[in-house]
């Protein structure tokens, strides 16, 4: 029996006010696989993103996650196939009324199965896995410098032990140390966990130590997705402008 | 392939297999962890081989389940002994957070503390609205004309509607029930007295204030409180524009302008639906009420009306920056501070009003 591909887009059109922004765009990423998706600005990255996580739904083609339609009607399945991803937006979109410890534990308390004492090892484990203090739970989001934002917002993406990781842009605005780690700890989750990671970035060093594939979004579409060092030699204006100079050190 | 975590007990030793995450824990998860504290931490033998994923979730259940310590006897591979480990790196006693418990007096003295701050906050935004003023006086170049007219026709002109319809229907109301009374006693004709009065001096203002309140003045505090939320406020300042001048000092000055304005407009409209239902109830003719309007309301009544206008459109104006100001960058705050926003604006005004009523009882109440 094989498992059905994490992710699977046929054929998706998106259009916004008469602008075409994907035009039958597909993609395929099987389980384990950490993809890099890039693409310029305004290319339609994040409207990706929202597509595979069921915020924006497509003129035309299909999403299926974990081999699930995402427009299957059952409420139940939608919920049970929500809270097998976990997503890091762009900005952290932490809810800014609870504290650092109260936005973790809240997916965790949602599932309504968990007590109090295993909740709270679990938000300070997360806590920890992130690189914060214990004492950084007590914080509200609005006291956070901006990497701190972007930790937590990990954390919190990862409360519920994904199966498949989203991560829109996760390392800009983190000093190159916080970058470095950061790459190390997706890199060990995804090593203990099998986890599907699929990451917007403009970052290279991010890309060199975390991607296993990299897709390249262009003219509406998905001009070449592949393995790392076969994606790269593809001769399109944008690759070659986007790594320029850098091919060599990324192979 | 078997996904869902399995649990052998056999004697002196535990065999775990399958899948140990949470989303595959979950359904069974109240039989999991009764079998897991069935074999209590006295079991020295783990054999964790046969799991094929292990999560932080899983690893913190079975870390408790051995009472916080590594059981001598147990068998895992490398990256499940390193989820584990991760756990086991926690401190012994995460504390709890504790929430103080607040007593009544606790309570009621941060409520007055909370007030005072208001009050404070709103005699400092006066004092600011004051320094503004004299320097747009040695500056009239600064003025923000733009703002101050966008305010006008936003609180004001975009406000006639729904002020006319209430107005109309109050008055309707008012002149209806009024002259079901004075029918009784024959004194059909003071139904221009009582309408003139009442809606011109009191009803008028103090419903335009409300509906004001309601809707501009929630909608100063929301849009400043955002603007202090995304830091747009920080941007004018930093461009070097003063946030009291383009952003405070246009909303206050315009609605101290559009309120009388509407205030006269309301008023008209509510005696104009009082004369409706006064010709069909008590067939008072409409050249007739219009001729002893004047007679029965003495010019001063509208002068009250009006005053009252001004001074209702600054208060809730003052009011609703000075919340919005103090917004802090969250949403709980934004939601809490326009809800004191048009509560403490309503309150107000209702007080002022009750100022108005006791210093102006010998004015433009026609002596019999």
């Amino acid at each position: 029996m094989t498992r059905p591909a994490v992710i699977e887009l046929n054929g998706v059109g998106a259009s916004f006010r008469g602008r075409t922004v994907h035009r039958d765009l597909s993609l395929r990423v099987e389980e384990g696989q950490i993809v890099g998706l890039l693409g310029g600005s305004g290319s339609g990255k994040t409207t990706l993103l929202r597509e595979i996580l069921g915020l924006l739904k497509p003129d035309s083609g299909s999403v299926r996650l974990f081999g699930v339609d995402l427009n299957e009607p059952d409420v139940r399945m939608q919920r049970n196939l929500r809270r097998r991803l976990g997503m890091l937006f762009q900005h952290g979109a932490l809810f800014s009324a609870l504290s650092v410890f109260d936005n973790i534990a809240f997916p965790l308390r949602e599932l309504r199965c968990l007590d109090a004492d295993w909740i709270r090892r679990l938000v300070h484990l997360k806590l920890a896995m992130v690189g914060l203090e214990p004492n950084h739970g007590k914080l509200m989001p609005a006291e956070l410098s901006g990497g701190m934002v972007k930790r937590v917002a990990l954390a919190r993406a990862l409360a519920l032990e994904p199966e498949l990781l989203l991560l829109d842009e996760p390392t800009a605005g983190l000093d190159p140390d916080r970058s470095q780690n950061f790459v190390e700890l997706v890199g060990d989750l995804q090593r203990e966990l099998g986890l599907t990671v699929v990451m917007v970035t403009h970052d290279l060093n991010t890309l060199a130590g975390l991607a296993t594939h990299v897709a390249v979004l262009a003219d509406q579409h998905i001009i070449a997705f592949g393995p790392k060092a076969e994606v790269m030699t593809v001769d399109h204006p944008f690759v070659t402008g986007f790594f320029g100079a850098d091919r060599r050190k990324l192979l | 392939m078997s996904q869902s975590p399995r649990l052998l007990v056999e004697p002196g030793r535990v065999v775990l297999s399958g899948c140990w995450t949470l989303a595959e824990m979950l359904p069974q998860l109240p039989a999991l962890q009764a079998d897991l504290a069935a074999c209590s931490s006295s079991i020295e033998h783990w054999d964790l081989s046969a799991v094929t994923r292990l999560d932080s979730a899983a690893a913190v259940l079975l870390w408790r389940t051995w009472g916080a310590s590594w059981p001598p006897g147990l068998v895992a591979d490398d990256l499940h002994r390193q989820v584990l480990l991760r756990v086991a790196e926690l401190p012994r006693d995460i504390p709890e957070q504790a929430r103080p418990r607040v007593r009544f007096p606790e309570w009621v003295g941060a409520l007055l503390f909370k007030a005072l701050g208001n009050l404070r906050g709103m005699i400092a935004l006066f004092g600011q609205l004051l320094l503004d003023v004299g320097y747009l006086v040695r500056h009239p170049q600064d003025v923000p004309w733009k703002e101050f007219t966008a305010n006008v026709y936003k609180s004001g002109a975009q406000a006639l509607a729904v002020t006319a319809l209430v107005g109309f229907l109050i008055g309707v109301t008012i002149s209806y029930l009024s002259a079901l009374q004075l029918k009784s006693f024959g004194a059909d004709l003071f139904i221009v007295n009582i309408l003139g009065i009442s809606i011109i001096r009191e009803l008028g203002p103090v419903l335009v204030a409300v509906l004001v309140a309601g809707r501009s003045g929630s909608a100063m505090t929301a849009q400043i409180g955002v603007m202090r939320v995304t830091e747009e406020i920080d941007v004018l300042s930093t461009m070097g524009i003063s946030r009291s001048i383009r952003v405070v000092l246009p909303k206050i000055f315009g609605l101290t302008v559009a309120m009388p304005l509407l205030v006269l407009w309301t008023s008209a409209v509510a005696l104009f639906g009082g004369m409706l239902a006064a010709l069909l109830q008590l067939d008072l003719s409409l050249i007739y009420f219009l001729d002893n309007l004047p007679r029965a309301v003495p010019v001063a009544n509208l002068v009250i009306g009006l005053s009252k206008g001004v001074v209702f459109g600054f208060v809730i104006a003052v009011v609703a920056c000075h919340f919005g100001l103090h917004v802090k960058p969250n949403t709980e705050s934004l939601s809490a501070n326009t809800t004191s926003a048009v509560v403490t604006a309503i309150t107000t005004v209702i007080l002022f009003d009750a100022i108005f009523a006791v210093f102006t009882r010998h004015v433009g109440v026609p002596q019999l």
